[in-house]
């Protein structure tokens, strides 16, 4: 606003209150340069307030974005060797279908701790009556993938991908096939796999950590 | 460059609005005490980008408000620095908002025609204190809940809907989840959408009337920019430095510990900005069902009364007045400051005051470091009630510290200095150190010398005396009732016993002074009759059964020594049960129905202290020479899960803090 729009604005004559008018006096042989005037003057000045005024307006934001940057700097530690004990040999199906069995184990969730609670899932069954376990998450885009059993493969209801028993694509958009979970029997009869997460969309697995 | 430039200044108009933002006039050019409504809108600025950051962190339910603030606090790596520059700057914005106001006052700025504007600030001045108001609940501690009660509570007295508006505010009967997500709704979307409102409006209507210049001018008049808006980009640096300097020395801001409305504290105060409020309520005046007048009523003719000051103003002598009745009220409002917390730190009940915020602090300090060693699998305040170190304490104090003492005190100690001087001592009673420091003492606190078993005394009576020495201090009064029966600290340790079969000792007042059992067998035929008279391979023998019968406690903090003493141990049982004979009046071993003393198989044991505070009367302990000690498990004045906290606490067998565990 202009110093002409100023004095159209603010009103005068009577009703102004005795300090407005007041102030008003000096004004007049006190005119302020133009505007062009003004931006001109004192280098110094409109650098440090450019300078100052950028970095008191950075520190907030630098102390928000630190803090939301967290995530990255933190690690999810694995328990031990990071096998889990999933189920026994004897509950998975003996025909060769695969079953799916949740799995169960201590959580941290930011401030909290959960113990035993479902962290995932798995599929499991028998290949010459030795157990082999893949992941349940679609390593398309993450969605649940589901075992059809009238067509007896893995379906995922999200992209229409298509999973032979084994994992391997056999038609649709997944980059590569269902998770392969390393698995372990244990004491003879105990299941134990390695469960891990992946991150989805890429031609390999590569674990999220 | 110059072209894009073109495009978007004819699309939107770009230019000429930074040039009316910044060639604003100043009549009689720029000031530095123009700079406050500046530095206003830079920290209402700064809560809006951290409080976002905040929100992405914060959890607003009654089981993860305290967990996620310390999860900030503690955990999110520069989480403290986010939560330090939100709560210190909250901590400026009345101050700024008492100095634009008298600056606006003072300069006649609420005069005509600008009178929108000013109620438009007072307003804005409002919504920043129900900001505070609303915020200070949000990390549900001790001290938020327990002031936050208080406020709401005050909106019972509000004519005819008093007790309904709690209910609304408060979210129901109880405060609790919806008590938060109340207030944070409030202090995350209302409010701020309402100051972001008012601002806008209230800029317009600054810029609309122009400045009020401060009288006299004598200087020409200047644009806005670069003058004002260096002494304003100042005025906010300075801002910003005061704030981080204070973040980075806490660091980050206080948080108390969890709110738990079983627990009493007698630290729950208002913010700083809000202490007249309180003090004010205290004045007799408003006893009884005068209340309403102290709380609402006067208040609201004082907001009222500055709303009408551009009308009083009008008058010759009304701006006079208006300057007054301002420093008139502000004067008011720093005595009744100055009052509220002279009362706290050196009133009649300062010594609980002081000792309530220090307690705050350490429950704080342990459940942090509880959280962080741990998790949290339910909510912060049962890591709390579960921890024996807290809740045995408090149990002990409660229950046993009629009787016994801890270290000569009811277990809830805080432990302030050791080995300070006389004059350092002397230093920090004084009444400036309690008002401004965090290593304040009492007067009434106890201290002794330092390494020593000396009973403690007041801090006030060892001043008095001028005793030479170096004395260690906690913060605990004298209890009322006197103690009548053992002290416990360090109960089974060998030392503990070791001094128990010191016949001088058994009948002091640390041992069983104050019981019958000085006049029992234990003292009369044994330590009187015999061990006084032992010579020193005796009392070697002794000293070796003291270590025997500790070993019984498997006590954590002795683990080591007990393997190391193994050699020692199995003489020491040697002599307990052949040379010195303990067992002609004690079991060992196996049960004696004929024994008189309480059974000495694992003696200090868990197992041991459960079973003699369920039923002391037991067979097991003392059957017919019980002093006064009621069957705590018995008479179900404990449940077995206090008295396993208050034996695993009397045993140090709690979770121990790792030097680190305590971050920021």
């Amino acid at each position: 606003m202009d110093n002409q729009e100023e004095n159209q604005v603010e009103p005068s004559g009577p009703g102004v209150d005795e300090s407005v008018g007041q102030a008003e006096e000096p004004m007049a042989p006190a005119e302020p340069d133009t505007p062009e005037a003004a931006g001109e003057r004192r280098g110094f000045i409109k650098f440090f307030c450019a300078f100052i005024g950028t970095f008191i307006s950075v520190v907030p934001f630098g102390a928000g974005i630190w803090a939301y940057l967290d995530p990255l700097a933190k690690r999810e530690g694995g328990v031990g060797d990071g096998f889990i004990k999933v189920t026994t040999l004897d509950a998975i199906p003996t025909d060769g279908t695969p079953a799916k069995f949740a799995v169960v184990a201590d959580k941290v969730d930011a401030w909290n701790r959960f113990t035993n609670v479902s962290i995932g899932a798995v599929y499991l069954r028998l290949v010459d009556g030795v157990p082999k376990a893949l992941h349940t998450i679609c390593p398309h885009l993450g969605c649940f993938v589901d075992y059809r059993q009238g067509k007896n493969d893995f379906f995922c209801p999200c992209h229409n991908s298509n999973f032979k028993l084994d994992g391997s694509l056999a038609k649709g958009v997944s980059p590569r096939a269902m998770d392969v979970l390393q698995i372990e029997v244990r004491n003879k009869t105990e299941v134990w796999v390695k469960f891990q997460n992946f991150q989805p969309g890429h031609s390999h697995a590569v674990s999220i950590s | 460059m110059k072209s894009l430039l073109d495009w978007i200044d004819h699309r939107t108009g770009i230019r000429s609005l930074t040039r009316e933002a910044l060639f604003e006039n100043i009549p009689g050019g720029s000031r530095w005490r123009y700079v406050w409504g500046s530095t206003l809108t830079f920290t209402i600025f700064i809560q809006f980008v951290t409080g976002v950051f905040l929100w992405m962190g914060y959890s607003a339910s009654s089981g993860d408000a305290w967990e996620s603030v310390n999860y900030i606090q503690n955990e999110m790596t520069g989480g403290w620095l986010l939560r330090g520059i939100h709560h210190w700057t909250a901590q400026l914005m009345p101050v700024l908002l008492l100095l634009h106001l008298m600056q606006v006052v003072i300069d006649g700025a609420y005069k005509a025609p600008r009178e929108v504007n000013y109620w438009f600030g007072v307003l804005l001045l409002l919504l920043v204190l129900a900001l505070s108001l609303t915020g200070y609940l949000l990390p549900w501690d001790q001290k938020g809940f327990w002031a936050t009660r208080v406020a709401t509570n005050l909106m019972n007295l509000v004519p005819f809907v008093g007790p309904e508006m709690q209910k609304l505010v408060v979210g129901g009967t109880e405060y609790g989840h919806h008590t938060l997500t109340r207030f944070f709704a409030l202090h995350a979307g209302v409010l701020p959408g309402l100051l972001v409102l008012l601002i806008v409006g209230h800029i317009y209507l600054f810029r609309r009337h122009g400045i009020t210049p401060a009288e006299p001018v004598i200087k020409r008049d200047a644009y806005f920019w670069p003058d004002q808006v260096f002494k304003d980009t100042v005025a906010c640096l300075a801002v910003m430095v005061a704030v981080l300097a204070v973040v980075i020395s806490v660091p980050g801001a206080h948080l108390g510990s969890p709110a738990d409305p079983s627990e009493p504290f007698s630290a729950a105060r208002p913010d700083w900005y809000f202490l007249f409020l309180f003090q004010f309520l205290k004045l007799p005046f408003f006893a009884g069902d005068k209340e309403v007048w102290g709380a609402i009523y006067i208040p609201g003719i004082a907001v009222g009364f500055i709303c009408l000051m551009p009308f009083i103003g009008r008058w010759k002598l009304g701006h006079v007045f208006n300057i007054g009745i301002i420093f008139v009220f502000l004067g008011g409002a720093g005595a009744l400051t100055y009052l509220a917390k002279q009362e706290d730190v050196a009133g009649p009940n300062s010594a609980m005051y002081l000792r309530g915020v220090l307690g705050d602090t350490r429950d704080a300090r342990r459940v942090t470091a509880l959280a962080k060693a741990r998790g949290i699998e339910s909510t912060a305040l049962s890591l709390l009630k579960d921890d024996p170190k807290t809740q045995g304490a408090r149990l002990f104090a409660q229950h046993c510290a009629s009787c016994h003492r801890y270290d000569g005190h009811d277990g809830l100690a805080v432990e302030l200095a050791s080995a300070v001087t006389l004059d350092e001592l002397e230093n920090r009673i004084g009444i400036m150190t309690r008002f401004f420091s965090g290593d304040a003492v009492h007067p009434d606190w106890l201290a002794r010398k330092s390494g020593t078993q000396n009973p403690w005394q007041t801090v006030q009576s060892i001043l008095d005396a001028e005793t030479d020495g170096k004395f260690d201090v906690i913060a605990s009064i004298e209890l009322q009732e006197k103690q009548s029966a053992p002290d416990l600290k360090g109960f089974a340790t060998e030392q503990w016993i070791s001094d128990l079969l010191d016949p001088h000792q058994y009948i002091s007042s640390r041992y069983f002074g104050g019981t019958t059992h000085k006049d029992g067998d234990m003292y009369k035929k044994f330590l009187n009759r015999k061990v006084s008279k032992y010579d020193a391979e005796q009392r070697n023998m002794l000293e070796s059964i003291a270590v025997a019968l500790s070993a019984q406690a498997k006590l954590p903090g002795q683990a080591v020594t007990d393997q190391v003493d193994a050699e020692r141990i199995r003489k020491g049982i040697q002599y307990l049960e052949d040379d010195i004979g303990c067992i002609d009046c004690h079991a060992f071993g196996e049960p004696d129905p004929d024994a008189d003393g309480p059974d000495l198989t694992g003696y200090g044991s868990r197992q041991w202290i459960v079973d003699f505070v369920k039923n002391p009367e037991h067979e097991k302990f003392y059957p017919d020479n019980n002093d006064r000690m009621p069957a705590f498990g018995v008479k179900k004045i404990l449940t077995d899960k206090e008295i396993g906290l208050i034996a695993d606490w009397l045993r140090g067998d709690y979770f121990k803090l790792p030097v680190d565990a305590q971050g920021h």
